[in-house]
């Protein structure tokens, strides 16, 4: 049997709590930097972080035991495949737009504030 | 011969009672309440439709030659006289992340049997939750006066609108489903309704592992679809 969760000591939860707020800070101080790989990189990483630990302590994930933690966490991989897929494809269909009808010609505006 | 006789080597039903004695066996793999079970099993669901939004938003947005308006812009909010980018939407991801640690707290006080503590905990959580999907109504009302609709924006891409509504407006309603389901679980257990029952206060675990994928859903759309 997994455990009850009656004896999780609640120190944990509040060092993931403010874990959790610092790492959205960080987050959130990317969309300050230069578009570029490292902002990219910082993104992905301190996304992955959170999700790591919001399912590893507060959805108690990693108090479970290996058939449960097996049966959820394994087929989300698969989605590894659709993205490969997805990527190759439309990174296909934007060259063969870009072929037969050219360079956008979009006129934009920039977003007003009030 | 059978082949459920092969090999159990007993005498089994077969055909349509074979059937349902085979599937209610009740060979427990998962050391869990069923509810728990049940609740990740859904959620693994839930993890494919909203990668789905997600990688259909990747496509789009590499397949179009139209300049993609960029989030940073679009979602700034005016604040001392300064356009602060994302303003709202870091408020709204700070609003949930304080509303999932209530919800972690409210699980721990409810294996303590604390009542109290856990109905105001989830009330809380349930508050925060309300105030997310306000703010979120406030952005789409934003960006609807501005002209950005599911076909169209002034800004760039068409396929913004469509994967901005798409994707906030199915977490959204996750959200919304989230207080409601919340709400109730909370009064019930400030009612006693879970004192004698033999999962106890399981259910509040149970409550809390939607909401922190309701979370962890907004991690994945914030990263994606506001900073990337």
């Amino acid at each position: 049997m997994s455990d009850d969760g009656t004896q999780h000591p609640l120190k944990i939860y509040y060092i993931m709590w403010i874990g959790l707020f610092v790492l959205s800070m960080f987050s959130y101080a990317t969309d300050f930097m230069a578009d570029g790989a490292l902002r990219t990189f910082l993104i992905l990483l301190f996304m992955f972080i959170k999700a790591g630990g919001i399912i590893w302590i507060f959805m108690h994930m990693g108090w479970e035991r290996w058939a449960l933690k097996i049966a959820i966490l394994g087929p989300p991989v698969a989605i590894l495949v659709l993205i490969g897929l997805m990527a190759l494809e439309s990174d296909y269909i934007e060259g063969s737009r870009i072929e037969n009808y050219g360079e956008s010609t979009m006129e934009v505006v920039s977003p007003e504030h009030h | 011969m059978s082949e459920a006789v092969m090999y159990s080597g007993a005498k089994e039903a077969l055909g349509k009672e074979g059937l349902i004695e085979d599937w209610s066996r009740d060979k427990q793999v998962f050391g869990v309440p069923w509810g728990k079970a049940m609740m990740w099993v859904f959620l693994l669901s839930d993890t494919f439709i909203f990668s789905c939004f997600l990688v259909g938003y990747m496509s789009v947005r590499m397949a179009t030659t139209d300049p993609w308006p960029n989030p940073s812009e679009v979602f700034a909010l005016e604040a001392f006289g300064y356009p602060v980018p994302l303003l709202l939407i870091a408020i709204m991801t700070f609003i949930l992340i304080t509303s999932s640690g209530t919800m972690a707290l409210a699980v721990n006080m409810g294996y303590r049997k604390n009542r109290k503590a856990t109905f105001w905990l989830m009330l809380a959580t349930a508050i925060l939750g309300a105030s997310f999907v306000g703010m979120q109504i406030f952005e789409w009302s934003k960006l609807i006066e501005e002209g950005v609709r599911p076909w169209g924006n002034p800004f760039g891409a068409a396929q913004f609108g469509s994967s901005f509504f798409m994707i906030t407006g199915f977490h959204g309603m996750h959200v919304t489903a989230g207080v409601i389901y919340l709400l109730v679980v909370a009064f019930r257990v400030k009612n006693g309704f879970y004192e004698n029952r033999p999962d106890g206060y399981k259910i509040v675990e149970i409550t809390g592992l939607y909401w922190h994928f309701v979370d962890l859903v907004w991690v994945f759309i914030f990263a994606f679809f506001y900073l990337w």
